[in-house]
């Protein structure tokens, strides 16, 4: 298995004080990796420096290109895709259109159609709201245009920050099962969750972190039965 | 007041509307894309009229040697800022879009003018001089501080707009110019005659609205620009990058200004510093719209025009006093009414 987003003693900083320190993690294809820890121990601030919203020391080699000093719109066009915590709707723009936009990076836009099309299928709600604007929709339907708007960069490595937040219970497990489907694409993850469990079920790996630093990594499976993290995260059972 | 007089002034104030409406789109469009209230757009307009009448005197205009200094410019920095970040591979790419594109529409124009063109073409010489300047000085000027408070782009615009007036008299000179009417044709409409030059200016306003609305709505670039607007970080993680959005707008903006400027040159005398008071009462329009809806701003810059005519029917003098004053009420309404918006909240 070929790896897809290596990073190396990664440090970011927010305003001098060191938000993530030393990390070091890695995805390879078709993994779905996870990283879970409380809030503020710098998980969004990871996936920012990934994207390149935010600066960053270390090494990060995405698909074997050194993308640290890349921007934002460079990384985009290597299909590396960040759906983040606030979503970053288009909110005055329709569905329609924000799905279009979504495949703004891809150069042969032969297949773009197509791609419209699986992601009509995987969210039918997209198809019947496709001409209603962003904004009106509901959280739910949010989280589903902003990952259906990823979906249609064709990403290699899809970043998500938070997926679950802000949704009722029964939402959670239908974007769950849909990032779980994501893997039969060939679409490797990164998932950020403050969601501990449903998170750990979904992953093939976990990372853990606390106060801007790794402290314990490992197969997702053994990591959901790991005595400190059901004590810290799992709700104890 | 009799009717009559109401009518001329109504036909009057909509064609003069009609030029700030095209300004005032454009201040929008800029606003929207790039955050910068671009104060230059009058000067822009101004400067196409300067340039139509230069090239209808037979004489090369002083745009020319503008877009080349600024081209130069703009180059030097661009490639500065490639070579600093290691971006070499952009340099070629650099090199034709600051640098090659301008002096060529800067040389086909300086060939044309040898062989005494049409007025068509002269038109299109003048328009095609003018559309580099805002983009040529977007990359020199708002570039490099692109992620400034709207407050430090504005005052930036500002001097910009007085550096813009200096070039003015430097390459303009002093003297005013009325260019020839695009056409002589007249038509009488319930008794009020109608000059084939304000049916001119009012459908090329619509015309040219009627296109930015298709290109909003139909295309990609359109959409992307559109994206940009409502959410910079999203457009971001789209791949839409905010530099090249910025001069799609400033091109598409110029154009709006200088179409303005041509429709509005053999109508009034243009100066060098006309551009000011096309700038400002379109800006005026723009902000009656809330700044961000381009209906709001056409139909805010028509509403300026109107009582600018009958303003200057009833006190020539205090014309432009009588526009100013309106802002004030609306600015009270619109800070009542209104909430404060994403961006100062940010700040």
């Amino acid at each position: 298995m070929s790896q897809m987003l290596s990073m190396t003693d990664v440090t970011v900083c927010y305003d001098n004080v060191e938000a993530v320190r030393n990390v070091s993690l890695s995805v390879d294809e078709g993994q779905i990796v996870t990283v879970i820890g409380p809030n503020g121990a710098g998980k969004t601030t990871l996936l920012m420096a990934a994207i390149g919203l935010l600066a960053s020391r270390g090494s990060m080699v995405f698909r074997g290109s050194d993308i640290r000093k890349m921007s934002v719109e460079d990384r985009v066009e290597r299909r590396l895709c960040l759906v983040p915590e606030k979503r970053e709707l288009f909110s005055d723009m329709s569905v329609a259109d924000n799905l279009l936009l979504g495949s703004y990076s891809l150069r042969d836009r032969s297949g773009v159609q197509k791609t419209l099309d699986e992601v009509y299928d995987r969210f039918p709600r997209l198809r019947e709201r496709q001409r209603q604007a962003a904004g009106t929709l509901s959280g739910g339907e949010r989280q589903m245009l902003a990952l259906g708007r990823a979906l249609m960069a064709k990403p290699a490595l899809l970043m998500l920050d938070e997926p679950s937040l802000g949704l009722a219970p029964l939402i959670v497990r239908e974007i769950f099962r849909t990032i779980a489907s994501l893997r039969d694409l060939g679409v490797s993850i990164l998932l950020v969750e403050q969601n501990a469990r449903a998170a750990l079920e979904t992953a093939d790996y976990g990372y853990v972190l606390e106060t801007g630093e790794v402290v314990q990594s490992g197969p997702a499976k053994d990591l959901i039965h790991d005595p400190r993290l059901i004590t810290a995260y799992l709700g104890g059972h | 007041m009799t009717s009559d007089i109401a009518a001329i002034l109504g036909i009057d104030g909509i064609a003069t509307g009609a030029v700030y409406a095209l300004v005032a789109i454009g201040t929008v469009l800029i606003f929207t894309v790039t955050r910068v209230i671009f104060i230059p757009f009058g000067d822009i307009a101004a400067f196409t009229a300067l340039t139509l009448a230069a090239l209808d005197a037979k004489r090369f205009p002083g745009t020319g040697a503008l877009v080349v200094v600024l081209a130069c410019l703009a180059t030097l920095i661009e490639v500065i800022s490639l070579v600093r970040s290691g971006d070499i591979r952009l340099l070629p790419r650099a090199l034709l879009f600051y640098l090659a594109i301008p002096l060529a529409v800067v040389g086909i124009a300086w060939l044309a003018m040898r062989i005494d063109p049409p007025l068509a073409v002269r038109l299109l010489l003048a328009l095609m001089l003018i559309t580099p300047i805002a983009p040529l000085l977007d990359r020199i000027v708002f570039r490099p501080i692109a992620d400034g408070t709207v407050l430090l782009l504005l005052t930036v615009s500002v001097a910009l707009h007085f550096a813009l007036v200096g070039l003015g008299l430097l390459f303009f000179g002093p003297e005013g110019v009325r260019t020839e009417p695009l056409t002589s044709f007249s038509t009488e409409f319930a008794g009020v005659l109608i000059s084939g030059q304000t049916m001119l200016i009012v459908i090329a306003a619509l015309v040219f609205s009627g296109l930015l609305y298709l290109f909003f709505d139909f295309t990609l670039v359109g959409k992307s620009l559109r994206a940009t607007a409502v959410n910079r970080t999203g457009s971001r993680l789209m791949g839409i990058r905010p530099a090249r959005a910025g001069t799609i707008a400033y091109l598409l903006g110029s154009l709006m200004a200088g179409v303005s400027g041509i429709l509005i040159a053999p109508v009034n005398t243009v100066f060098y510093d006309s551009g000011f008071l096309i700038g400002l009462k379109a800006f005026v329009g723009a902000i009656v719209g809330g700044m961000t809806s381009y209906p709001g701003a056409a139909i805010g810059a028509v509403g300026v025009g109107i009582l600018e005519s009958f303003a200057s029917f009833q006190s020539s003098a205090l014309k432009d006093v009588i526009v100013f004053s309106l802002l004030i009420p609306i600015l009270i309404w619109r800070s009542l009414a209104s909430l404060h918006s994403e961006e100062e909240i940010e700040e």
